[in-house]
């Protein structure tokens, strides 16, 4: 534990001694803010609460997660200090899980920076608090599960505009796995796997925690998500660490 | 620990790396004892890197073992890397660091704590020359100062066996003789592996020389030993002689 510790307080602290960290959080809060003044219509709603804020998240996530994963593992590889990092007395899972919780605290931190939509459905209203926390930590969750994914791509592949185009896709299907896009193509052709597709679909579980539902089973699904993806990416690491 | 070899901290058994069909490591066997300093020579992409990685656990042999202190380093890969020293081929660094806070990074991870995580850290730069870049990036570090802050990590834990790939690259004649005489001082307490392209290398610093073309090891000796295998007695005329007759 202290290890993975270790290298996620190096990363962390890597992303802020370049611009990632400044520029990403900038143009996560400008796209954020833009999309819900102006496409979901916040004040115009007349509603207090954050539910225009909570749909736009994933879909500013799938853009921008993908660019913090690319070059997670490329990065070490192009450094050479992949070489360094896995000849330190640590086992290929505790980097997995370090660079993983780094990223993770960072989008953390750009959502905790959201804070003024907070503050200002606050004095504008009353809003449900317990709605809008729970829609946080739903946000928390897309994005966890959207980083494992690009995580594991960015170990299987050295080339980082590579890494990032299959992160995009491969997040965007699992986001929209139960939309009808997915789901009726499946049904028309493997309707067993289009049952499967409606219960792997990330945004579906997402949506319940942006109404305030909180359910063990949607937990569990994320966990499970993420830990899938980052076992993965462990393998990965392992396999194709020294190409 | 194999008892037969008890005394060897390093042990390398029947080491082969297939990429593909090339065979870049070729049933390499060898051990190296407490005290000696084991020079790995060759030419450019005989196998000298790829062997090096394999000892360290970063490379998956396709077959054979390696063994650090008795620990082997796929099997018990976190316990041999533990005793283990290593420096990789370019001394690789995390850029953005300061020297201080990148030694202080792997201090860690090498579980050392509060005063005793400072001690080692002041031992690795004092051994290493580098107190005053201390608080500088590497990135703004001149190569062999890179190359120095590569060293003093594989330095920082004293560990009993040193597997340094090219320690004296693009380091420059002073900066050589100090690494040399560093390596000398710590040999009779630890088994030491260096690769190197510089023949008076050898002569300075290596107890013994290996000299290892298109994967497969073609001489082990002492380095006298192998100047008398030329009629000139120049390790160079010896160098050439064969690894250019194995690699024709």
């Amino acid at each position: 534990m202290n290890n993975i510790l270790t290298i996620a307080g190096r990363e962390l602290a890597a992303y802020f001694a370049t611009p990632v960290a400044t520029v990403f959080i900038v143009i996560f809060l400008i796209l954020q803010g833009a999309m819900t003044f102006n496409l979901g219509s916040f004040f115009d709603r007349g509603q207090a609460d954050l539910s225009p804020f909570f749909t736009f998240i994933p879909w500013v996530f799938l853009l921008l997660i993908p660019a913090i994963t690319m070059r997670l593992w490329a990065e070490e590889r192009r450094q050479g200090t992949i070489e360094l990092l896995l000849t330190l007395p640590i086992t290929q899972g505790q980097a997995v899980l370090g660079k993983f919780l780094a990223a993770w605290a960072f989008c953390a931190i750009a959502l905790a920076l959201t804070f003024p939509f907070v503050i200002t459905v606050n004095l504008l209203g009353n809003p449900d608090n317990g709605v809008i926390a729970s829609g946080y930590v739903g946000a928390l969750l897309v994005a966890g599960s959207f980083l494992a994914v690009g995580s594991a791509l960015s170990a299987a592949t050295r080339n980082q505009v590579i890494a990032f185009v299959l992160a995009v896709a491969v997040c965007f299907v699992f986001a929209v796995a139960s939309y009808p896009l997915v789901t009726d193509f499946l049904s028309r052709n493997t309707p067993a796997l289009a049952e499967i597709a409606r219960r792997l679909a990330v945004l579906d579980r997402y949506q319940a925690f942006t109404r305030g539902i909180v359910s063990l089973r949607d937990l569990v699904f994320f966990a499970s998500f993420i830990g899938f993806w980052l076992f993965l990416n462990t393998v990965l690491v392992d396999q194709r660490k020294a190409d | 620990m194999s008892g037969a070899n008890a005394s060897a901290l390093i042990e390398i058994d029947g080491l082969t790396k297939r990429f593909g069909g090339f065979t870049a490591v070729d049933n390499v066997s060898f051990t190296v004892k407490r005290g000696e300093v084991l020079g790995f020579l060759g030419p450019n992409g005989a196998g000298k890197s790829t062997t090096m990685r394999m000892l360290a656990g970063f490379m998956i042999p396709t077959s054979g073992r390696a063994r650090i202190c008795g620990h082997d380093v796929q099997t018990d890969g976190v316990a041999a890397r533990r005793v283990l020293g290593f420096l990789p081929e370019g001394a690789p660094t995390y850029p953005e660091m300061s020297v201080s806070g990148f030694l202080r990074f792997c201090a860690k991870i090498r579980g050392y704590r509060g005063s005793e995580l400072d001690d080692r850290i002041q031992g690795a730069l004092g051994l290493t020359g580098l107190q005053g870049v201390r608080l500088q990036p590497v990135e703004t570090l001149s190569k062999g100062f890179k190359r120095r802050v590569g060293l003093a990590q594989a330095l920082l834990h004293d560990p009993p066996v040193l597997v340094l790939d090219e320690p004296t690259d693009g380091l420059d004649p002073n900066q050589k003789h100090e690494v040399r005489a560093l390596i000398a001082r710590m040999a009779p307490d630890k088994a030491i592996v260096i690769s190197t392209h510089i023949l008076e290398e050898v002569d300075a610093v290596c107890t013994r020389a290996m000299i290892i073309s298109n994967g497969r090891v073609v001489a082990d000796a002492t380095p006298a030993e192998l100047q008398q295998r030329h009629p000139s007695g120049k390790l160079d005329d010896v160098f050439r002689q064969l690894t250019i007759k194995n690699a024709a």
